[in-house]
């Protein structure tokens, strides 16, 4: 018991020495940010983002801030020691970006109650000094599937799916239905990875698809490998996943889900910094540029294009959800009534197929 | 000229001289790599090496040395048997898998009864899960005389497609909001595997990993196992003639190993794992491979080898974190230390001679 009364004490001390006295809620004068990532800066996709947000931090306090940061740590055991070195050396608030960091960051959280922990995509908020963030990618996902429903022409579109979780599936759903609105004879294909970066899988996954006859390829996955498999095979196209993948878009990338990490990261540093911080549970989109619609490139009809951008800007101005009524659950039973839109208790724990889509989730 | 010539006999002293050379030349090399990078390479072989043991936070981190630690030595100490014997098995990893699976799913049955029976026999269950997975290509061998380094190999993909369907399926938690992953252990203290000392990382793991490297010194040294173990890796002809039934020692070897990883895989997943989730093996049995040959097979050595490596996670991670190096260099840095060891490992067996005007 000594020992971790120790390390308490000292966390304690470290958070009063670095934040001028936590306790009195003031603002910090210096706040070191740090971020746990699941993946290597260079993926380019969803840990290369999160990075951009860090360094938009960087860029919008200069020197009141200090971030620092550890790419590719496992979920697990491994991230909860990283997590506590950071805690230790002085962090003030630590971002932890992956879903399979929340019951590390939860543990590590309980120990350290100066430091702040932000965990993204999770829902565990055990303690007052944990805040959970996440963004509506299915909105994104509208978008998307509308394209591939009218870009399609073998009627097979695909989805490279990480981890069966909400997120997830929603994102699927989201796809297919607009896909489907788009094109009623669409049939869509989910192939599971079990990763979240592992080019390899993702290429194969990838390729699973384009031998089934897939030719739009959406993925939920980190890095470029499936639009580098997409670009091997002439006709085939695929969207940027997280972020832009731009070096693409003379290939096969028509269009991508840009998620967009650092208006959030820039706003919660400075509710450090001015001592305004709360705890909080974030969910934004479109609407509040957290989830960003990259550039539709000239692979794309005009008409097509600007229906997509009429779509993306109805979500964003709330005229229009992507999950509007009436929806089926796959196996007939009713979802949504006619014109009821999904609450967002539903979207956060879905775990079922709509109408149409052939195949199970894993369970 | 440089030349080969292989010794009578393996050197003793370059045996266990091996691993220090390659320590050594892989803190010559890798702080060159860190120069490049333009870091100071004298700070970051500090920041490994170092810090982790007697730098500020060495309290925290000596406990997470041997959290990390323990696995590897638990694992590694089983191959090692093996290795010896000339039998390879590379699928710890698998039956660490299966040995999490098949603890974790008894204790999680009787959830969420309170008796210290459970883990116990959660123990007994991690272990025999492992032992079985590893029976497939020990009894495939002797059967049908198939390759265990392939059949062993290829069941580690197996055992992942079953740890996915765990995690999503059998094992999920009931309040987990329809998100794959079992019941987090730390809440159900039956079954968990908690820190015995608070904040010294010891955990009923690195006990038995300890405890495991002793009786496998004494098997080894004093026991007929042990003796056959090494005359069949050494001389398998002389062992047949010795009466050493080579299918009783695959089914034993693998055996032992198996069962070992499944006990690494257990102490984890209700220890520092805390949950069955998709992604819940880190490769700690094919790290343990190389610890096992860091350690020169010798189970007192593959503790300190064990720690060794630890410390090249634990403190590579204080590097890339403090100083902004990629992971990717820290990586490099762990290969190094392999490819240096296999290098030099030359001079165990090979003497190089210098001859002067020759062809």
């Amino acid at each position: 018991m000594l020992r971790r009364t120790l390390l308490a004490t000292a966390a304690l001390g470290l958070g009063m020495a670095l934040s001028g006295g936590a306790a009195m809620a003031a603002g910090m004068d210096k706040v070191k940010a740090c971020f746990i990532y699941v993946g290597p800066i260079g993926d380019g996709g969803w840990t290369f983002q999160h990075h951009e947000g860090a360094l938009a931090v960087q860029a919008a306090y200069g020197d009141k801030v200090e971030i620092q940061w550890q790419e590719t740590v496992p979920e697990g055991a491994d991230s909860e020691r990283v997590m506590t070195q950071m805690a230790l050396g002085g962090c003030n608030i630590i971002f932890t970006t992956s879903f399979g960091y929340m019951d590390p960051t939860n543990a590590v959280a309980a120990k350290f109650p100066d430091v702040k922990f932000e965990h993204a995509t999770g829902y565990k908020r055990e303690h007052p000094n944990v805040s959970t963030y996440n963004a509506r990618f299915y909105e994104g996902r509208a978008v998307q599937g509308h394209i591939a429903g009218k870009m399609t022409k073998s009627n097979k579109i695909g989805y490279i799916a990480s981890f069966p979780i909400p997120e997830v599936v929603s994102g699927i759903n989201s796809y297919f239905l607009h896909a489907k609105k788009a094109n009623p004879n669409v049939e869509l294909s989910v192939v599971w990875a079990y990763t979240w970066f592992d080019p390899a899988k993702e290429a194969d996954a990838a390729k699973a698809l384009i031998d089934q006859g897939v030719d739009v390829i959406a993925a939920h996955t980190d890095s470029t490998a499936p639009l580098a498999e997409a670009a091997k095979v002439e006709g085939v196209i695929g969207f940027g996943q997280a972020s832009d993948m731009a070096a693409y878009k003379d290939g096969p990338r028509v269009s991508s889900i840009i998620d967009n990490w650092a208006p959030y990261y820039v706003k919660r540093v400075g509710q450090l910094l001015d001592g305004t911080y709360e705890q909080t549970d974030s969910w934004e989109g479109i609407a509040a540029g957290e989830v960003e619609i990259g550039e539709i490139t000239d692979k794309v009809p005009a008409d097509v294009k600007a229906e997509a951008l009429a779509l993306r800007d109805a979500i964003a101005d709330g005229s229009y959800h992507p999950f509007t009524g009436p929806i089926n659950k796959q196996d007939g039973s009713p979802w949504l009534a006619e014109g009821a839109t999904a609450p967002d208790g539903d979207i956060l724990g879905m775990n079922f197929y709509i109408e149409g889509i052939v195949g199970d989730i894993p369970q | 000229m440089l030349r080969l010539e292989k010794r009578p006999n393996p050197s003793q002293f370059w045996l266990y001289g091996t691993p220090v050379v390659a320590v050594v030349l892989t803190m010559i090399f890798g702080g060159m790599l860190f120069a490049a990078m333009g870091t100071n390479p004298f700070e970051v072989i500090r920041t490994i090496f170092w810090d982790p043991i007697f730098g500020e936070f060495a309290f925290y981190l000596r406990g997470q040395l041997l959290v990390k630690a323990g696995p590897l030595i638990l694992i590694a100490i089983g191959l090692a048997l093996g290795f010896k014997a000339g039998i390879w098995n590379i699928g710890a990893e698998g039956q660490y898998i299966m040995g999490a699976i098949c603890g974790a799913a008894v204790g999680l049955a009787v959830y969420p009864t309170e008796s210290r029976w459970i883990f116990p026999v959660m123990v007994l269950a991690g272990a025999l899960g492992g032992w079985a997975w590893a029976m497939i290509p020990a009894i495939l061998k002797t059967r049908f005389n198939t390759n265990e380094i392939l059949v062993s190999l290829m069941l580690v993909y197996v055992a992942q497609t079953i740890l996915a369907k765990a995690s999503t399926g059998f094992l999920k938690n009931p309040e987990g909001m329809g998100f794959p992953g079992s019941r987090n252990f730390s809440s159900y203290p039956a079954a968990a595997n908690p820190e015995l000392i608070a904040g010294s990382g010891i955990h009923w793991g690195v006990v038995t990993a300890l405890v495991v490297a002793l009786v496998a010194w004494g098997l080894l040294a004093r026991h007929i196992i042990g003796f056959q173990i090494n005359l069949s890796g050494q001389a398998p002809r002389a062992a047949r003639f010795h009466g050493v039934n080579p299918n009783r020692l695959v089914v034993l070897c693998m055996g032992i190993s198996g069962g070992l990883a499944g006990l690494a895989g257990l102490f984890e997943v209700t220890g520092p794992g805390g949950q069955i989730s998709i992604d819940f093996n880190v490769g700690y049995g094919f790290t343990a491979i190389i610890v096992a040959f860091l350690g020169r097979l010798h189970p007192i050595v593959i503790i300190l080898a064990g720690i060794l490596m630890a410390l090249t996670y634990v403190g590579g991670e204080m590097a890339s974190t403090n100083m902004g190096l990629p992971s990717a260099a820290i990586q490099v840095f762990q290969g190094m230390l392999l490819f240096f060891l296999l290098g030099v490992d030359v001079l165990t067996n090979y003497r190089i001679r210098i001859r002067t005007g020759g062809k």
